[in-house]
């Protein structure tokens, strides 16, 4: 049983989460740093350029890094207060197992010995159940030479066909989308080609909040004349200003896009040579989005017919665009669908693959987009190569020395893997870089399956909410105590640089992940003695696949501020955009610009369905969930640095005052959200920039806090992404606060 | 060293989008860490998600200065309004209830009003100040007139505010759409004019929903 080993306030008091303050060094401000060091932020997949401050192997402050292109020294709030997250009361320094006669419930234990304690399980479980029982769940914040270790650890060390990544929590929307159209899974331009393009058309996005340094490129393209327009339901910052908001009902997007289409084809707003040169499948399309007449559209997302209209007549007339989306659009059960939907629109207007005619998904985590090239992925080889496909497996397998037949086939998501341990198929854990307990929907569910486990082994640096139910937890490296590449939103391979070195017992997460491999007799494989020369084996592992690293080299990456990939030859200087005329790539070889055999890029059936599970008279409004600025992902960092606690204290509620008057709320008011899975009781606020159908809650936080408590686990049969983004709610005031007031709140 | 002359610094509210990251970057200035300077306020969050944020405006006759009893608040040779000098300030609030902009602060546990100073540790090296180089939106801005002129084709900068009988010019720009035919910004009628857009945005949320099936 791995049930939390002692009360939750028990483990609050010894692991925290504690809040970090500016202190000491951190206030003196005459100390001289002994050196800056140049590297990204441990946050979003912006990865904005920043230089850390580091004195007597402390990251004591930061200085904006001016020169790095993309931000140019801007961060955000988080990229500011990130080295808080150093010298951390927190911070696990040993490794620890678990024992309820502990204080906190868990017991410092000698690392080598816990190494061999998780070895024995894994080969127990392993032996008794089958080399299946045992599953990763890694993550995508973690450096692409670290994702692709864990990918090789789980096929070559345990040969189980089950690991997966948070990613499925992400990304995985787009890049399906991506590759039924264009066969290939990056984001198509530089961002760059923002700052010139006519219309910017920003769907699912708080870009303001989610991705804040891209604002200063959308508000630089209409000062340059750019007509932004923007799809939320939710008047985010971005929105505010705007040239057309849309205020599209949650679930909707796809028929807003179909109607889009619709529009474009009746007023002959069509790139008819893009089209019959560079794409198939548009006459089905066609026929399609012919039921989706403007006065449809409207009725179903909620939006205006008027400014339907209008915003087809800007996007149809632009000679240039840029279309961006994020998890609005992708974290739907028809996510994948909604995705194919905007891409309709890309390639109906032939604005692809040239200088502000361009196309992106925002990546959410640090490495959102090279986390899902390497391998972590259930169903993935490096260098975005399939482990369905025989060819793939043939060639991965002769780089790691194995033979092809003792791959595993592909395994299953990350949230399969519950019901898999529900099913009493999987026995035995290892996470690393994942906090599935605060992230995945209908987090009930998952926490009686962590409850059924035979052995948990979690790695991570401090003792998230899902470590928690560990038999074991290894303390692991922080961003800045280690090195490696990382992928930008924008495709563009960076360098992650070691700041300081770990503290105490910690290990960087490589070599734990060797040292277990050791420890279970299979080193062969895994003893790489740098990050550079994982890298070095990733860049021969992904050549010739799509995501081809193999003319990447660190120094290119640092010369270079950054390599675009792919990048198949040293002397190759990156692909800075996608689907050039003329371009070349190894599926096409020359016939096309986009990743198909015959090179043409492909229109796709967007069909609309309404969410998993739609508003009724028993749960009559849609909650949707999201960010805010200063917290991040599940929060096990964000929550441990005071001033980021300081800016938005806990998840509040946002619901219009319509609303919220005839539910008798006003502002500050608890108030109960509950589901058919379960309820949560937070302060209310009362604001009129949200549609007054549906209400919204940041995830950020933990247990009683957690609005995953609330949402469901339904699922994009395509993409396995979970619908976060919608499902029903009731709403009623509590009639008092809930109890865990008293208990938490001082430690947030 | 002073500023160099070229360097300028532009506000333009309408790119804010309240992140704070001018509030937590400002904390890290070296002249006065672990103490923000700047203000970021919502005008009115319950209709609008609009942020302004404040930074001092370094007015060409501060105000502040003006009305100090203890002559402790200085101004550079190049125009930077200083935070007061610690062993002339009384700690008295003048200059806290004098400033239009509302921007010194009394820290009383000090007794010394603090205020931005631009960053005087970094501009007098020709660096950035800490807002306006982290500020995701840039509608914080510190670079050459040139520069703003080219970046920001459809803006331009104004430096009067008039309060009352009071017309201030400041070292500060705030950028206002260039169409608009305003030479100053009159503060005191603006505070009673309601957040622009109220309206628009309870009718667009508003239009074509069917209330009585959502909240029944």
């Amino acid at each position: 049983m791995t049930t939390i080993p002692v009360k939750t306030v028990e483990i609050i008091n010894q692991f925290g989460p504690h809040l970090a303050h500016m202190r000491a060094a951190n206030l003196d401000t005459g100390l001289e740093p002994d050196k800056l060091v140049y590297t990204h932020c441990c946050f979003c997949g912006q990865q904005c350029g920043i230089q850390l401050k580091v004195k007597n192997n402390e990251v004591i402050g930061f200085e904006p890094w001016y020169d790095f292109p993309f931000n140019r020294g801007k961060l955000c709030p988080k990229g500011v207060k990130r080295y808080l997250q150093g010298a951390h009361p927190d911070r696990l320094l040993h490794a620890y197992e678990r024992d309820p006669s502990a204080p906190g419930g868990f017991k410092p234990l000698a690392y080598d010995q816990a190494i061999a304690r998780v070895a024995a399980e894994i080969d127990r479980i392993q032996t008794a159940y089958g080399p299946q029982a045992f599953a990763l769940l890694s993550g995508a914040s973690l450096t692409t030479e670290k994702t692709y270790l864990m990918g090789k650890f789980a096929r070559v060390c345990l040969k189980t066909p089950h690991i997966d990544y948070n990613g499925r929590l992400c990304m995985v929307s787009a890049a399906a989308a991506n590759k039924k159209a264009f066969g290939i899974d990056r984001t198509a331009n530089p961002w760059s080609d923002i700052l010139k393009a006519e219309v910017i058309w920003i769907s699912g996005s708080n870009v303001a909040e989610c991705s804040p340094i891209t604002t200063d490129y959308i508000w630089q393209a209409r000062e340059n004349g750019a007509k932004i327009i923007v799809v939320d339901p939710r008047i985010t910052p971005i929105a505010r200003t705007c040239n057309l908001f849309m205020p599209v009902k949650p679930g909707r997007d796809v028929a807003l896009f179909n109607g889009i289409l619709h529009l474009m084809i009746e007023h002959d707003w069509l790139d008819h040579d893009f089209i019959e040169q560079h794409t198939v499948g548009f006459e089905a399309v066609a026929e399609h989005v012919k039921e989706w007449t403007p006065q449809r559209t409207a009725e179903v997302t909620g939006i205006a017919e008027r400014a339907i209209r209008q915003a087809a007549e800007w996007w149809g007339e632009a000679k240039t665009s840029f279309l961006l989306h994020a998890r609005g659009l992708e974290h739907h059960s028809h996510g994948v669908q909604n995705v194919l939907g905007a891409i309709n629109l890309i390639l109906a207007s032939g604005r692809i693959g040239r200088e502000f005619c361009g196309y992106g998904t925002i990546t959410g985590q640090g490495n959102g987009q090279g986390g899902r090239e390497h391998g972590q992925k259930a169903d993935q080889l490096p260098g975005a190569r399939d482990l369905g496909n025989p060819e793939h497996r043939a060639y991965v397998a002769e780089v790691w020395g194995v033979n092809p037949d003792d791959l595993p086939q592909p395994g299953v998501d990350a949230y399969e893997l519950f019901r898999k341990m529900e099913a009493g198929e999987i026995k035995g854990l290892l996470s690393i870089c994942f906090n599935p307990l605060v992230s995945l929907p209908d987090s009930n569910f998952v926490r009686r399956q962590l409850e059924q486990l035979e052995f948990y082994v979690a790695i991570d640096f401090f003792l998230n909410e899902t470590a928690r139910h560990a038999d074991i937890v290894l303390p692991g490296s922080l961003h800045e105590e280690d090195e490696g590449v990382v992928t930008t939103v924008e495709g563009r391979v960076i360098k992650i640089n070691k700041a300081v070195d770990c503290p105490g017992e910690a290990r960087q997460d490589w070599r734990i992940i060797q040292d277990i491999a050791k420890a279970l007799g299979r080193e062969k494989g895994f003893t790489f003695n740098r990050p550079a020369e994982i890298f070095d084996e990733l860049r021969v592992a992904s050549r010739g696949g799509i995501a081809d690293y193999s003319g990447i080299t660190y120094e290119k990456v640092e010369r270079q501020m950054g390599v675009f990939w792919p990048c198949p030859s040293e002397d190759h200087p990156g692909t800075l955009r996608l689907f050039e005329p003329g371009s070349w790539n190894p599926v096409a070889q020359g016939k096309g610009p986009f990743y198909f055999p015959d090179g043409k890029a492909r229109f796709n059936v967007a069909s609309y369905s309404p969410p998993a599970e739609d508003t009724d008279s028993d749960y009559p409004i849609i909650l949707t969930t999201g960010r805010v600025i200063s917290q991040f992902l599940s929060g096990s960092q964000t929550r441990r640095i005071g001033p980021l606690i300081d800016q938005y204290p806990e998840p509040l509620v946002e619901m219009h005052p319509v609303l919220a008057e005839r539910l008798g709320i006003a502002d500050k008011d608890w108030v109960t959200v509950e589901s058919r899975r379960g309820s949560c009781t937070l302060r209310a606020h009362v604001v009129k920039t949200i549609r007054p159908d549906t209400v919204f809650v940041p995830y950020h936080w933990a247990g009683r806090r957690s609005i995953n408590q609330v949402t469901i686990a339904a699922q994009d049969p395509i993409s396995k992404i979970p619908e976060y983004k919608v499902c029903a709610v009731r709403l009623k005031k509590a009639a008092e606060p809930p109890e865990y007031v008293q208990e938490f709140e001082p430690y947030q | 060293m002073p500023v160099p002359a070229e360097n300028i610094f532009f506000v333009d509210p309408r790119r804010c989008i309240g992140c704070q990251a001018c509030v937590q970057a400002c904390s890290e200035c070296d002249t006065h860490k672990g103490q923000s300077m700047i203000q970021l306020d919502y005008i009115d969050r319950a209709t609008s998600t609009q942020t302004v944020p404040i930074v001092c405006m370094h007015c060409n006759s501060p105000t502040c200065a003006e009305v100090c009893p203890a002559d402790a608040i200085k101004v550079t040779e190049d125009g930077v309004v200083q935070t007061a000098r610690k062993p002339r300030c009384i700690a008295c609030n003048n200059c806290v209830l004098a400033c239009p902009f509302g921007v010194p602060k009394m820290h009383t546990r000090m007794s010394l009003m603090m205020k931005c100073d631009m960053c005087y540790d970094r501009t007098s090296v020709g660096l950035k100040p800490m807002c306006a180089s982290v500020c995701p939106s840039q509608a914080l801005f510190y670079g050459t007139r040139e520069e703003i002129e080219r970046l920001r084709p459809q803006s331009r900068p104004i430096n009067s505010f008039q309060f009352g009988q009071q017309m201030i010019s400041t070292k500060v720009n705030l950028m206002i759409p260039k169409e608009t035919p305003l030479e100053y910004v009159d503060v005191i009628s603006a505070m009673h004019q309601p957040a622009i857009g109220q309206d628009i945005f309870a009718d667009i949320l508003m239009a074509d929903l069917n209330l009585e099936e959502t909240v029944q």
